[in-house]
């Protein structure tokens, strides 16, 4: 019952299978330079269209900066007076020696301190100098004859029959970078013997007035885990600012009772004798802008209890921490700059709360009647009630004694700015900064700090962004941003370069720099143009068109390469 | 006495403006056909300052009465002077005020005003100022930061009906506005204000960081400085509006921490926000201009005034009485002044009621005082905070004002209509073209007197100017200045400003047609169906005045702003899901194309036997059944 058709001859069923297969293969090869137009032009087009810009960035060097071997070198220069060398000693200064230490603080981080010792002899001129009848004089005299750089320290080796000191003061550390410190007299032997005496000491005279190494810790905790740091340093770097290329200092004088008390304060002047130098002292570390206001019916967060063992109000030391909110929603931000402010509040309490006391931990009146928070700034409380009598008219004109309130404000303000109280060692005598509120050594001191946090802060934060980049591929970098970068890697750079050389000024510019530089680039708002385009969205605007497009091709592909199995395996079958 | 010296004062203030407008109006040189126009403006600035000074005039009447209430320079009783004795270089002083009118048609309106003026200069060469004591600090800041001359922020709830309430002492556009003179030193103009209105918006907890350059113009005339100096060019000028802007207690709350006393003491205990809120206007402003220090004007002094205006609909929230005291409008009684000012006073007006025959108020008030503000006599009770006697024995006031004919309204004395008042609305249909119709009414029987009108229309609605007409009385009136602004798209919007003299007894109408644009689809609100609003036309004028004004001002004549209606327009709005349909749709075409293509591109052909007909097969199925071989 076959039927075979008239026209199918064999030849021509030859041909036909023939021109099938031609046709098939006709097929397979549109199939397959469809799907090489599309990977060939169309992803790439589909990629380079959809692609977020993202400028050049120098990721190597950033790379670079992610494990920070910070090296500090400093200066110290000994001069020995006459008749602490013996002569043949003296003959063999001067002498220069370098001391190194190295701590490896975590994985990404290496500190080196270089001590660049230098020994001489003090010059007729120093000689004079120290004949001086005090030490503050001599100190004086030392420094008009010469200027050490900043940064670096200045030990004189005095003989230890010397009256500048008083009794049982072994060292004495002046306004500026030079301390004097009393040696043994005139010990024989090497040279060598008397240096190595002499190290413990001057080891400790750099410590207390150049940098340490906890303060170097606490300047780095941007960096390193919190376990590592000790509770003291960790608790001196949380109560001063961060750094921070400008401050803005507010001062607020609380009138909670106008009607009571007319309060009048000259804080123009008070500023200027009392504050103004610290600050003009303190520019090459940041830029400083002080205001004052007054706030009429500002109240505390907390009712004070009345303490009838000292018949006065007092505020105990657990409240403090609830003083401070009602306040700062009257001290209104700054409008003019977004430079983190340092509140100092001086707080006048009312006459039916006077007079106000606060009280410490152990339920004892502060002296200072004043607290501080860490960060934030300032309060003081000042009571009048003892400036008038109960038949005085209201409102009573009161003046403040600026003096002591700024005593007061100019010690808080040195906390805060990181000016930290070095602990001298038993037998320091610590010279008192005098007008300018800030010797040259405790500037030097907060250099040195200043100038690692910012290193620290600004290369983490460059290396936290190209960690970013990477993580999230739909942050834009424009060129702006790509500049500041660039500007932030080459300042970080020449600030580590300029502190392995010792040159702590220029380190701080750079590292000032740096930290704008890396803050303005990561702080940007053009970072977040693109980012939360979400997915979802995406493939819903993409489906309609690729999976109708896909689909054909890709089963194609999947059919020709089932057809090539299939002939492989035939071919196989034949063989065999 | 003293009322001699600020006259003294005005005037040498005004004639000093006077000059230097003269002198910057010869330095522009104008084209000859807009010199008319340019003096005009100049006029316009007169008007200003006449405009300051009727404000002030209402000030010096209230010295001029209580002559016992000695200038705050040389007093040695009250409370803030001797401290500020004490500090010679910058002083400051506190003034706060409240005035009430019952209005005629029943409801009352309370006028708040707290001045602060600080004796000192922020831009004097090598002294930064820095410490405050009255003047807030975020304010003071702000003017120095940025070199602002003068600034003036509303933020109002409602709209002030004109025909129905009369003038207002501070007008105000409905929504948010602002407007600015910086120094003339500032050179990015455009940076500053926009850094300037972030900052503000971050100040008074408002979207002004929503002005830019699409709603910001530079008016040529209407908006003149109010207070001294010599900058006129409107370079310097900014101004904005945003009609949308709602107003509410977020926005008082930083109003009221500016105050010195903030809401503690004073007259501003008495605004408490559920009831401020719970009125049919309320407008918070505050305003910063450079004024003379003293009748020489030798320097400047910084003088800043905060003003609340409130109309309280008591009729309707009183069951029909219209008895009011201060504790029913704002559930609050008055019981201290703030200790920081130099004067504090309740004003009460009392014109409709000269001999007491239509209402009693209780207290009765100390004193009386005549005043004329805007163009208009009116008599009003004073209380004095700074007065022991003023709280009587229960030491709080609470002015209660009693109507002896109760439930009769007719009585009422008819309000005069204002002289000036104007209206606008959109005409037309469908959502392609539509015309703005501005009416503006002069209702004064025999003066006709030049307006300027300020329309700002933002760029979506495209204008034809060509279709601008002004008709009065049927017949054309023709402009005398028009400055016309035409917008760019997405860039800045149209403004309009036009000198138009108003006939006697006479509506003017302005009409312009427009076309409504299509926004890109994130260019739309995201209410977009509510429509976009388009903001105030402000209409400027000298008004001539009803009563006779004293013989140093010889021009008898006021100057009032007028606010028309904002407009809300709706525009052609797209169905937003139509990109996604669209390129749903799109992408569905391409596949059928393509998949179509691609079949074609690689199917294997072959010819293929016919396949025999439905009647061979089923010829074939039946010869199937019944054995007999197959065709």
């Amino acid at each position: 019952m076959v039927s075979i058709p008239s026209n199918q001859t064999p030849h021509g069923i030859r041909s036909e299978m023939a021109s099938a297969e031609v046709e098939k293969l006709r097929g397979r090869y549109a199939a397959l330079s469809i799907a090489a137009v599309v990977i060939a032009v169309g992803i790439p087009l589909w990629w380079k269209t959809t692609e977020t810009y993202r400028a050049w960035l120098p990721y190597s060097h950033i790379n670079e900066l992610g494990s920070l071997q910070l090296q500090l070198s400093m200066e110290v220069e000994v001069v020995f007076s006459r008749g602490t060398l013996t002569p043949e000693q003296q003959k063999k200064v001067p002498l220069t020696q370098t001391r190194e230490q190295q701590h490896h603080v975590d994985e990404n981080t290496g500190l080196k301190y270089r001590y660049e010792m230098k020994y001489r002899t003090a010059t007729i001129m120093e000689e004079d100098a120290l004949r001086q009848p005090t030490a503050e004089e001599a100190d004086f005299s030392l420094y008009k004859l010469s200027e050490s750089p900043c940064g670096s320290v200045v030990v004189y080796v005095i003989p230890e029959t010397s009256v500048l000191l008083p009794e049982n003061i072994k060292v004495y550390v002046g306004q500026r970078r030079t301390a004097l410190l009393r040696g043994q007299v005139g010990q024989g032997g090497e040279l060598k013997a008397v240096l190595s005496a002499l190290d413990p000491e001057i080891e400790q005279v750099v410590r207390t007035m150049s940098f340490s190494h906890e303060d170097i810790m606490a300047a780095l905790s941007d960096r390193i885990r919190m376990g590592r740091l000790s509770k003291e340093s960790l608790a001196d770097s949380m109560r001063s600012f961060k750094s921070s290329p400008g401050y803005e200092i507010t001062f607020s004088l609380l009138n909670p009772d106008p009607q009571s008390h007319n309060l009048h304060w000259d804080i123009e002047g008070a500023i200027h004798t009392y504050i103004q130098p610290l600050l003009d002292k303190l520019a090459p570390v940041a830029n400083h802008s002080v205001d004052s206001q007054i706030l009429y019916y500002a109240v505390l967060g907390v009712n004070p209890r009345f303490d009838n063992s000292v018949s006065a109000f007092t505020l105990s030391a657990d409240s403090l921490a609830h003083v401070i909110n009602p306040v700062e929603a009257r001290l209104g931000s700054n409008a003019a700059s977004s430079n983190p402010v340092l509140n100092f509040l001086l707080f006048v309490p009312d006459a039916h709360h006077s007079p106000l006391f606060i009280q410490d931990h152990s339920k004892r009146v502060v002296d200072s009647n004043a607290f501080h928070s860490p960060r934030w700034g300032g309060i003081m409380v000042y009571n009048v009630n003892d400036r008038y009598g109960q038949e005085a008219e209201f409102p009573v004109h009161i003046d403040i004694d600026m003096a002591h309130v700024m005593g007061v404000f100019l010690a808080q303000l040195r906390l805060m700015l990181g000016v930290q109280s070095a602990h001298p060692p038993p037998g320091f005598l610590l010279q008192s900064p005098g007008s300018a509120g800030l010797t040259d050594w405790e500037l030097d001191r907060l250099q040195w700090s200043r100038t690692v946090e910012n290193v620290a802060t600004a290369s983490t934060s460059i290396t936290s962004l190209a960690q970013l980049l990477d993580q999230i591929g739909n942050i834009v970098i424009n060129d702006n941003i790509a500049q500041q970068v660039y500007n932030a890697v080459t300042s970080l750079q020449a600030a580590v370069a300029e502190l392995e050389a010792g040159n702590l000024a220029f380190a701080l510019q750079y590292s000032r720099e740096a930290i704008l530089a890396s803050e303005r680039a990561f702080f940007d708002p053009s970072l977040l143009h693109l980012l939360y385009f979400p997915d979802d969205q995406k493939f819903a605007i993409y489906i309609p068109l690729f999976l109708p497009m896909c689909v054909p091709i890709l089963l194609s592909l999947l059919k020709m390469a089932g057809e090539l199995r299939q002939r492989r395996k035939e071919q196989r079958a034949k063989r065999d | 006495m003293t009322a001699g010296r600020c006259t003294a004062a005005l005037l040498a203030a005004v004639l000093v403006c006077g000059l230097t407008c003269a002198s910057t109006a010869a330095a522009e040189e104008a084209i000859t056909e807009e010199y008319e126009s340019i003096s005009n403006a100049n006029e316009h600035v007169q008007a200003q300052d006449d405009y300051a000074r009727s404000q002030k005039r209402r000030e010096i009447t209230e010295h001029d009465d209580d002559q016992n209430e000695p200038p705050p320079s040389s007093s040695s009783s009250s409370s803030s002077s001797s401290s500020s004795s004490s500090s010679p270089p910058s002083k400051d002083y506190f003034k706060e005020e409240l005035v009430i009118r019952p209005l005629s048609s029943g409801d009352i309106y309370a006028s708040f005003q707290f001045q602060t003026r600080w004796d000192t200069d922020f831009f004097a060469p090598g002294k930064k100022v820095s410490h405050y004591r009255l003047f807030p600090k975020s304010l003071g800041q702000l003017m120095s930061k940025f070199s602002v001359r003068e600034m003036h922020v509303s933020f109002t709830q409602g709209y002030w009906r004109t025909m129905q309430w009369g003038q207002p002492f501070l007008p105000a556009p409905p929504g948010a506005e602002l407007w600015v003179w910086f120094q003339d030193s500032v050179a990015d103009v455009d940076g500053a204000w926009k850094e300037l209105t972030n900052v503000l918006s971050g100040i008074f907890c408002a979207s002004l960081n929503f002005i830019d350059s699409t709603n910001t113009v530079e008016p040529t005339a209407s908006f003149k400085p109010l207070g001294v100096g010599n900058v006129t060019h409107q370079r310097f000028l900014r101004y904005a509006v945003l009609p949308r802007e709602i107003v509410c207690t977020e926005n008082l709350t930083p109003w009221k921490k500016l105050l010195p006393c903030g809401s503690k003491a004073g007259l501003a205990v008495l605004m408490k926000s559920e009831k401020l809120f719970h009125s049919s206007f309320l407008s918070l402003a505050v305003h910063i201009r450079p004024v003379c220090q003293d009748w020489g004007c030798k320097g400047t002094a910084w003088e800043l005034r905060q003003t609340v205006n409130v109309v309280f609909d008591l009729h309707t929230t009183g069951q029909g009485k219209r008895e009011w005291s201060f504790f029913k409008m704002f559930s609050r009684t008055l019981t201290e002044a703030c200790p920081l000012a130099t004067s504090s006073k309740v004003y009460i007006d009392v014109t409709d009621n000269p001999q007491g025959e239509l209402f009693e108020l209780n207290p009765a008030a100390p004193s009386l005082t005549q005043a004329v503000v805007l163009g208009d006599r009116r008599t009003y009770a004073v209380y004095d905070l700074m007065a022991s006697g003023t709280f009587g024995l229960l030491r709080s006031l609470n002015v209660l004002l009693r109507w002896k004919t109760p439930g009769n309204f007719s009585t009422q004395v008819d309000m005069l209509r204002p002289l000036l008042h104007g209206e606008r609305y959109v005409a037309g249909y469908g959502l392609q073209t539509g015309e703005i119709h501005t009416l503006i009414y002069n209702n004064h029987p025999y003066r006709a007197f030049p307006v300027l009108l300020l329309d700002i229309v933002p760029w979506y609605l495209r204008l034809y100017i060509h279709t601008l007409t002004v008709t009065s009385k049927s017949r054309e009136n023709k402009p005398s200045y028009i400055h016309y602004q035409p917008s760019k798209d997405r860039l800045r919007p149209h403004l309009l400003e036009m000198l138009i003299q108003l006939p006697p007894n006479s509506v003017t109408e302005v009409t312009v047609q427009f076309e409504r644009a299509l926004l890109k689809w994130t260019e739309y609100t995201p209410d977009p169906n509510h429509g976009f609003y388009v903001g105030s036309s402000v209409i400027s004028a000298l008004v001539p005045s009803v009563v006779a004004m004293d013989t140093i001002f010889p021009e008898s004549s006021y100057f009032v702003r007028v606010y028309t209606e904002p407009l809300l327009v709706n525009l052609p709005t797209p169905d937003f899901s139509m990109p996604y349909n669209v390129i749903c749709l799109t992408c569905t075409v391409v596949a059928v194309g393509y998949g179509s293509l691609y079949n074609l591109l690689t199917r294997t052909f072959q010819v293929e036997e016919p396949s025999p007909g439905v009647v061979k097969r089923l010829a074939n199925m039946i010869r199937y059944l019944r054995g007999v071989p197959l065709l």
